[in-house]
């Protein structure tokens, strides 16, 4: 009895509910979902700190680190933010700070210009403090908006709103939305990364020749790995980063990894940014030859088989020597070739460009050695001074053949202290408005701290730049005969036998003499045969 | 009427030919990969030679195993009776209608010269092409089978000295068929197995 009216009721309580809900598989709208973010677990845009009105920079790190209290402690600790590196085999210390090269030389006295790639707020000079937590940059690598910008002059500052800076000169600088940026923060990108990295040199494609702005969304073509309709990868899936400490050296490089396929929590793991660090020692399945390739042959070598294939060309050649013409009216001008690209500057001088260039191959295992300000140089006709000197041979066993774009420049130095030389290029006393040679270096030099005896004289050097980028899909690698054959791309590399390019000439006139004979032999003998008439 | 002597057997004959084309093959390949010529191209030519170098070696473990389990290895035991006269036969002789100084049997169905440049081709020629073939296959495995103070250069001046040899061989092979006592008896009998014999 007492059973069946607490069915009663159930039943009832069921009608009344279906009642009010309806059943569930009617073909109702469903209710709005709410957007979530999947790449994180943060909507920053809900974020109170990040609701305000942002003047400088400084103002949104401060806002950051509330949060990310242990953030900027560990930019410090990095070569992002302190242009120093001490190369343990060698003992030199480098880092954008010290090291100088053969495009725009040095930052010495350019800091407020060259910092713009700095993740720091305010490097206009050598009093800057490399101990100001709110002096690091977190949006100029985690923006996602594409509004960010650094101006250039200032030291890589930001404002929020239009800003007289420095404070009285009457130079304007444009405010950006500094709270919308930051509320929209992500993921590093290629965007962000190649905010810098694509335009090393100071423009477009200019120094590294496998990095430029068409490896922002490329094609597969372009790289396999990064193609934007496929893998999609970003500069950090390979340089895979650890309390933002970006993985990947080109002051110590790793060359040749025999470490095999990285497995998570290996101990003992090296870099994650080299090939074998995803593809292991014998990545080549169909084709074992390949893989036993891959003992002298870096992957790069074959897998990239150009440089700068995206049509943004790259500098290969620079002649500082011929800066300083002015057209007939006194004003510096340009020279332009068909495409739109400077070839002459009078600040700059001649310049030689490469699209889809095929590399120069070297030995390299590693090692990397710079003429620093302290190196004595020698100037010669014949042999250009390296900028930096890369070690390798065949033999060392640590070595691989590496492709290579090698940057050759002709760059102001000291004739009497026989140093290279820093000269203070930007600003208002810099060459590029001046151009004249001994006050920039001059000033230059002072800012380096280093002697300058007041004359100048030009160099020829050169510098390497080990390729690794712009990874073509497996169809496009090289072929065989790119290597074995007479007009061998490996021509230069020494120290190894190459089937086909070091055929012995002299084994091959000796053995086709011998064939030739044996063929004259027999045919003699058959043709005195018939000539004889027998039928033997 | 002349005698006729079974002289190749089935398995010998089957040995001979498809060896003649793996090699003759092989041939065509080498000197494509070594630049003299493009026919399939480096890299396909690379693939095949080393196909057929697996296919020859394999060959040869069957032949082996036959010559020994049969006892024909003895037919290549080289001897040197009658070697002068077959050399006298070969550079005088045959242009007069003098009688060929050797006859075959069985037993010795070589001539003494045949011995010696089958033995030759067996125990130098052979031995060098595959030696160094197989150690430029497994070039990158040379130092840990301890092979690591082994020069690539000389590995390879071996393997072309190999072919050149070869070559010089089938060239010399094939007209030296033409000698029988019709231009194509002995190749009719390396076809059927049976030899006439005068």
């Amino acid at each position: 009895m007492g059973h069946s009216i607490i069915r009663a009721t159930l039943l009832a309580c069921s009608a009344a509910w279906l009642a009010v809900t309806g059943p569930v598989f009617a073909d109702e709208p469903k209710p709005e979902v709410k957007p979530l973010k999947l790449t994180t677990t943060a909507n920053h845009t809900k974020f109170k700190e990040l609701q305000q009105q942002f003047l400088t920079g400084p103002d949104v790190t401060k806002a950051c680190l509330s949060c990310h209290t242990e953030a900027a402690g560990q930019i410090h600790r990095t070569k992002h933010w302190k242009w120093e590196y001490l190369n343990p085999a060698t003992n030199q210390k480098l880092g954008k700070k010290n090291v100088l090269n053969n495009y725009c030389i040095s930052i010495a006295a350019n800091q407020a210009a060259c910092t713009n790639c700095h993740v720091g707020y305010g490097w206009t000079d050598n009093s800057f403090d490399f101990t100001s937590e709110q002096n690091v940059d977190c949006l100029v690598c985690h923006d996602t908006t594409g509004s960010y910008k650094k101006e250039s002059g200032t030291g890589g500052r930001v404002f929020g709103k239009d800003t007289e800076f420095p404070p009285g000169s009457g130079n304007i600088i444009k405010g950006i939305n500094l709270s919308n940026i930051a509320q929209k923060i992500g993921k590093t990108s290629r965007d962000t990364c190649g905010g810098c990295h694509f335009r090393g040199g100071g423009g477009d494609g200019v120094k590294h020749g496998d990095l430029d702005s068409s490896m922002a969304v490329p094609e597969k073509e372009l790289d396999v790995h990064m193609d934007a309709l496929g893998l999609d990868f970003t500069c950090a899936t390979c340089h895979k980063t650890s309390s933002h400490d970006v993985a990947g050296s080109r002051y110590a490089p790793t060359a040749k990894d025999d470490k095999g396929i990285q497995t998570r929590g290996k101990a003992g793991s090296g870099n994650p940014a080299t090939c074998v660090a995803c593809h292991g020692n014998g990545p080549h399945k169909k084709e074992a030859r390949l893989n036993q390739h891959a003992s002298k042959v870096a992957c790069q070598t074959c897998h990239i088989p150009t440089f700068a294939r995206g049509g943004i060309p790259t500098k290969m050649e620079w002649d500082w020597s011929t800066s300083g013409k002015l057209d007939k009216d006194g004003k510096q001008f340009a020279i332009k070739d068909e495409k739109g690209h400077n070839i002459y500057e009078s600040r700059k001088g001649d310049f030689k460009l490469g699209e889809d260039v095929v590399p120069e191959y070297a030995w390299f295992n590693g090692h990397v050695e710079y003429t620093l300000l302290t190196s004595t140089i020698e100037k010669s006709e014949t042999e250009r001074t390296p900028i930096n000197k890369l070690g390798g041979s065949a033999t060392d066993g640590k070595s691989l053949i590496w492709p290579m774009k090698v940057f050759r420049g002709t760059q102001p130095y000291d004739p009497v202290n026989k140093t290279l030389v820093t000269p203070h290029t930007t600003g208002p006393t810099g060459y590029w408005k001046t151009l004249v040679w001994d006050k920039a270096i001059e000033e230059g030099m002072k800012d380096s701290g280093r002697p300058f005896s007041g004359k100048v004289d030009f160099v020829k050097t050169t510098m390497s730049w080990p390729i690794t980028h712009m990874v073509a899909p497996k169809e496009k690698a090289l072929g065989c005969v790119e290597c074995h054959s007479k007009e061998s791309r490996l021509a230069g590399i020494q120290g190894i036998y190459i089937p086909v390019r070091d055929n012995n000439r002299l084994l091959d006139t000796i053995g086709w003499s011998v064939i030739f004979l044996t063929l004259l032999g027999v045919i003699g003998h058959g043709a005195l045969r018939i000539v004889t008439g027998r039928r033997h | 009427m002349a005698e006729r002597i079974y002289v190749f057997k089935r398995f010998e004959r089957f040995w001979h030919w498809s060896q003649a084309a793996l090699i003759i093959f092989l041939m065509l390949t080498a000197f494509d990969i070594h630049g003299t010529y493009t026919i399939f191209g480096f890299e396909k030519a690379v693939e095949y030679h080393t196909i057929a170098a697996w296919s020859l070696m394999g060959l040869w473990v069957f032949a082996i195993f036959w010559h020994f389990t049969t006892g024909e290895w003895k037919q290549y035991i080289p001897t040197t009776e009658k070697v002068m006269a077959m050399a006298n036969y070969y550079l005088f002789g045959i242009f007069r209608n003098a009688p060929h100084p050797f006859r075959l049997t069985q037993l010795r169905k070589h001539n003494p010269l045949q011995r010696l440049a089958y033995l030759g081709v067996m125990l130098f020629i052979g031995p060098l092409i595959w030696i160094t073939g197989v150690l430029y296959l497994f070039y990158a495995d040379w130092p840990s089978l301890g092979l690591g103070g082994l020069s690539l250069e000389w590995v390879a001046t071996g393997h072309v000295i190999g072919a050149f040899l070869m070559l010089a061989f089938l060239i010399a092979h094939v007209y030296l068929t033409t000698t029988g006592h019709t231009p194509t008896a002995h190749i009719k009998a390396m076809v059927t197995g049976w030899e006439d014999v005068d």
